[in-house]
């Protein structure tokens, strides 16, 4: 159950074989270092560019902009998909718009958003909030329409009202489903912010991968990317260990087979 | 005054095709403040609805409930109903000391106080040991004692249990009979309880209401007078017992 997680030195090991895959790949291989330059280089230049200062503004940037759009997206979408698969009347009203926007691939709207709203931070942040609202939505609907019936009359006959049952059983009781929209919606809220500082941003890790590329400078287009992958896998990090001590009831639950 | 007062109740429901069909006839009874009375019948017969009703969950479709005098809009304060589905009543994200706080937590109990209480409730429906446990860590005897404690910590004047026993295997299900019976005493609550095993029905109860098949009527009502404690062996042994089986079974049979 709640047992500490054991190193996994085996998967690390393979993830070593794959940079040193890489280094002798692109040693081996000069013609090819102009897009693929060694690893070794571009952990050269990762390291400069931190001392310099430049990427740390970059990561800075594009991390406010990520918190800002995820939080919103996270406090909008659990209050939607509670009011949503609360009422059954007005999810049935609004069903298929949400059927209908929910698989477009967000990024189509960030031309519209910008014709909205220009090219600053709120155009960014609007797009996040946007892409990663739908797996939150989406999920809270389900796991507040999944609740037994017995939990809710229970709350009632303990005399709950309307802001005790939610905050009491409805939001513990959908919590599963909770964590999982938000699980999904994090990476896709990560991805939205890069995207969209690639095509408008003057500043962002999205916006300087770009923007060394056309400088043809592939060793810092590499770390760019490096810096945003590190910067995804610690924050699925840190919402992962979030979510062991808070669901720990669920994940013995869900072990045993029950649910 | 009775503590309890179910006057010409009925509850019909709209089905699909538009149709309404009439779940419980028109039940008229009353419980004295201190008494455990039965609701027995055959399955089917509307008991969930009319436990649903009196704990106003549901309202009915004519005539109303009385507790202490006052007509029921919404739950009562002073009543709980114990469902049967303990697997899905307790709540899986609280411990057991949790679960069993949250009935003091709903009357706004909080603190050492609060959790002293909890414990002993714990301790009284022999779950001393088990308070860290979650629900799902226990067995079905065990969790539906936790619900129990936990709807005890409310402080009811009224427990209305609908089947309680009604998912457990034979020999659980006496014991925590003996425990029911045991916490009643302890702790002087009103229970109604509703049960399709007449034995179980006779032996807890000071009187037995028998329901007909649907729309569910009170055919028949039945004083039950074997003396207190009762026990599970020279209870059940008496003949008695078996003359108000057998016609209990008789009248829900016809």
């Amino acid at each position: 159950m709640a047992t500490r997680k054991q190193i996994n030195w085996q998967g690390w090991l393979s993830f070593g074989l794959v940079l040193l895959f890489w280094e002798i790949g692109s040693r081996s291989a000069p013609k090819l270092q102009a897009y693929v330059p060694p690893m070794s280089r571009v952990f050269v230049a990762l390291g400069q560019l931190a001392i310099s200062g430049p990427i740390v503004q970059h990561l800075g940037v594009t991390f406010g902009r990520f918190l800002e759009g995820y939080l919103l997206a996270a406090v909008l979408g659990v209050f939607l998909g509670v009011v949503l698969g609360y009422f059954r009347s007005i999810h049935s009203l609004l069903s298929i718009v949400i059927e209908f926007l929910r698989p477009m691939p967000s990024v189509a709207i960030i031309p519209v958003a910008v014709l909205m709203l220009g090219i600053g931070d709120s155009m960014i942040v609007a797009v996040t909030v946007y892409a990663s609202i739908w797996p939150i939505l989406v999920n809270t609907i389900d796991g507040v329409r999944h609740i037994e019936s017995v939990l809710i009359q229970t709350g009632r006959t303990f005399g709950l009202q309307r802001r005790q049952l939610l905050r009491q059983v409805i939001l513990p009781a959908a919590s599963p489903y909770i964590v999982t929209g938000l699980r999904i919606g994090l990476s896709i809220a990560l991805i939205l912010v890069t995207t969209a500082e690639m095509i408008i941003g003057s500043k962002g890790l999205g916006f300087f991968i770009l923007d060394e590329e056309r400088a043809m400078n592939s060793s810092n287009v590499y770390a760019g990317i490096m810096v945003v992958a590190l910067l995804g896998y610690a924050l699925n990090a840190i919402f992962l260990l979030v979510e062991v001590r808070m669901m720990r009831w669920h994940h013995g639950l869900t072990a045993r087979g029950t649910v | 005054m009775p503590i309890l007062e179910i006057q010409g109740l009925s509850k019909s429901y709209r089905q699909a095709g538009g149709e309404t069909t009439l779940a419980i006839g028109s039940i008229t009874c009353q419980v004295e403040a201190g008494e455990f009375v039965s609701f027995v019948g055959p399955s089917g017969c509307g008991k969930t609805t009319l436990l649903m009703s009196i704990a106003g969950l549901l309202s009915p479709s004519s005539g109303q409930v009385l507790v202490n005098g006052k007509v029921v809009h919404g739950p009562p304060p002073n009543l709980i109903l114990l469902f049967q589905e303990y697997n899905k009543s307790l709540f899986a994200w609280r411990s057991v000391l949790g679960n069993v706080r949250f009935g003091l937590e709903a009357r706004n109990k909080r603190g050492a106080e609060a959790d002293r209480k909890a414990r002993f409730l714990i301790e009284l429906v022999g779950l001393k040991g088990f308070e860290t446990h979650y629900p799902w860590e226990l067995s079905g005897g065990m969790q539906q004692r936790v619900a129990i404690a936990r709807s005890l910590a409310y402080e009811p004047e009224v427990l209305l249990m609908d089947e309680p026993f009604g998912s457990l295997d034979a020999l659980t299900r006496l014991e925590l009979e003996d425990s029911l019976l045991n916490l009643r005493d302890a702790l002087k609550t009103t229970i109604l309880f509703i049960t399709h095993d007449i034995e179980e029905a006779i032996y807890l109860s000071d009187r037995i209401w028998v329901l007909s098949r649907r729309p569910s009527q009170i055919i028949d009502e039945i004083k039950v007078d074997f003396s207190r404690p009762r026990d599970q062996v020279s209870t059940r042994a008496e003949r008695r017992f078996m003359e108000i089986r057998n016609d209990i079974y008789g009248k829900i049979r016809n």
